[in-house]
């Protein structure tokens, strides 16, 4: 890890922190009120705001993900600098996919 | 099985890196070290046993080793303290190549020393004044809190990130860097910066705290690293590095 | 790492590291099944519906609250972190460490009642 790496691996934490309290509240929420599948979709679709909010969450989860994970590779795997920033960039490029695809889900009217 | 209560069931690592532990039984003293056991093995039982010692008050670094799997200063450690049921189990320090028995090649702790730029660089020529340094300027207080470390690499055998990523500069290295950041004196803060920037630089530190755990001195490199990193991002995010 | 090993990582950050990393690990694991999930929807609401229903049972209500834990730990863990790297140092590490294993746990407990 050097400056470069741990400056996007923190900024994309402290991002996360507040985007994470949310999503807690929300799943408590949507718990507590015994939401279905189309009283959540009903909330979601068409909103600039849940877009934007997951959005968001996506790519920062995405980078903050990739660079934990090759950390994790390069100190507990085989894999060094360049094999592991391939493995761990190949994941976040499925997460970064796999959540706009998500947000575009449930946001999409 | 227990001992009688007048000896001690010494294993000390014989070998290099591949060897085995071997068994002595020492008299037990009423004020013993860990070192003056080791010694009494050397002195009086097999004279081919190989480990290193000078000072033996507590003030060289030299006598580091593994006992009963924490990294100490054997002559500053108290068998009373450490030979639960009358059992010692010394080995060389950890994350470091053993030479023979208890002695290992340091060599790779004092390169990563260098590597952190850990050495003061003067600045000022001989015709300026003296460096006016406040003993209480939160530069000097930083600094007074980490510089007195002997280089006896316990931190180094403890931390686990040196053992996981060989590039890890690791804590005494980082710890010394920071003292030298906060010296109003020392001419390569730029250098020095970007040193411990670099991959396996501060960056690369988990905060596990073994370090400061450890550290006989009572210094905190944890601390001082943690330093370094809100320094060298600064530093990043200003262009400086 | 062998046994032996293991004297000085019984020390409380030691774990609270071990645990942040593990929980990271999982957390990145547990992700793309999320998403898959939620894009059910692109079907419409009805696969999504199904879904939610099958989560309903209580292994699975468990499972999600153990994914909260999860979350949690990692972020009050980072987050301590963050502190330690970002703001000038402070002692007592070893209790914030606990306090925010205890904080994680009674979140997930919580909401391992409400959905119960």
């Amino acid at each position: 890890m050097n400056a470069r790496l741990y400056v996007w691996q923190r900024l994309s934490a402290a991002v996360m922190a507040p985007l994470v309290l949310v999503h807690v509240i929300v799943i408590f929420y949507a718990t507590r009120k015994g939401l279905s599948a189309a009283d959540i979709l009903a909330r979601t679709r068409g909103s600039a705001v849940w877009a934007a909010f997951y959005g968001a969450f996506v790519v920062a989860a995405a980078i903050h993900a990739t660079i934990g994970l090759r950390n994790v590779l390069t100190e507990w795997s085989p894999l060094q600098d360049r094999g592991a920033g391939m493995l761990a960039g190949a994941f976040g490029v499925l997460l970064f996919l796999l959540g706009t695809r998500a947000v575009v889900a449930v946001v999409l009217p | 099985m227990s001992d009688s209560p007048s000896e001690l069931t010494v294993s000390l690592w014989r070998g290099g890196q591949q060897g085995r532990y071997e068994t002595y039984k020492v008299p037990l003293r009423e004020n013993q070290t860990v070192l003056d056991v080791v010694t009494f093995v050397q002195r009086h039982l097999d004279p081919t046993l190989s480990y290193r010692f000078a000072c033996r008050v507590g003030m060289c670094g030299s006598c580091a080793m593994t006992v009963n799997g924490r990294p100490r200063w054997t002559c500053r450690t108290h068998v009373s303290r450490v030979a639960a049921r009358g059992q010692l189990k010394i080995g060389p320090l950890e994350n470091l190549p053993v030479i023979k028995d208890l002695a290992t090649d340091m060599r790779a702790f004092f390169d990563k020393w260098q590597q952190a730029k850990g050495a003061f660089v003067p600045s000022p020529t001989r015709s300026e004044d003296f460096a006016p340094i406040r003993p209480d300027s939160p530069a000097r207080i930083a600094a007074d809190a980490a510089i007195e470390c002997i280089n006896c690499a316990i931190c180094y055998a403890a931390c686990d990130t040196v053992r996981w990523n060989s590039d890890y500069l690791g804590p005494a290295a980082l710890n010394r860097a920071w003292t030298l950041v906060n010296d109003v004196r020392d001419g390569a803060t730029s250098e020095r910066l970007q040193a411990v920037a670099a991959a396996g630089g501060c960056h690369a530190c988990h905060s596990h705290q073994s370090c400061q755990e450890l550290c006989p001195q009572q210094l905190n490199p944890t601390a001082s690293i943690a330093g370094l990193k809100r320094r060298t991002m600064w530093a990043y995010l200003k262009g400086e590095i | 790492m062998t046994l032996r090993h293991l004297r000085h990582r019984q020390s409380v950050l030691w774990i609270a590291a071990l645990v942040h990393r593990l929980s990271g690990l999982a957390l990145a694991v547990f992700l793309p099944l999320h998403f898959l999930t939620l894009g059910l929807a692109i079907r419409g609401e009805a696969p999504l519906e199904t879904f939610l229903r099958w989560s309903d049972q209580p292994l699975v209500k468990l499972a999600e609250s153990a994914l909260v834990f999860l979350l949690m730990l990692h972020m009050l863990g980072g987050l301590r972190l963050l502190v330690i790297e970002n703001l000038p140092w402070r002692d007592g590490q070893k209790e914030a460490a606990t306090i925010a294993a205890g904080l994680s746990a009674a979140v997930a407990f919580f909401l391992l009642a409400c959905m119960l």
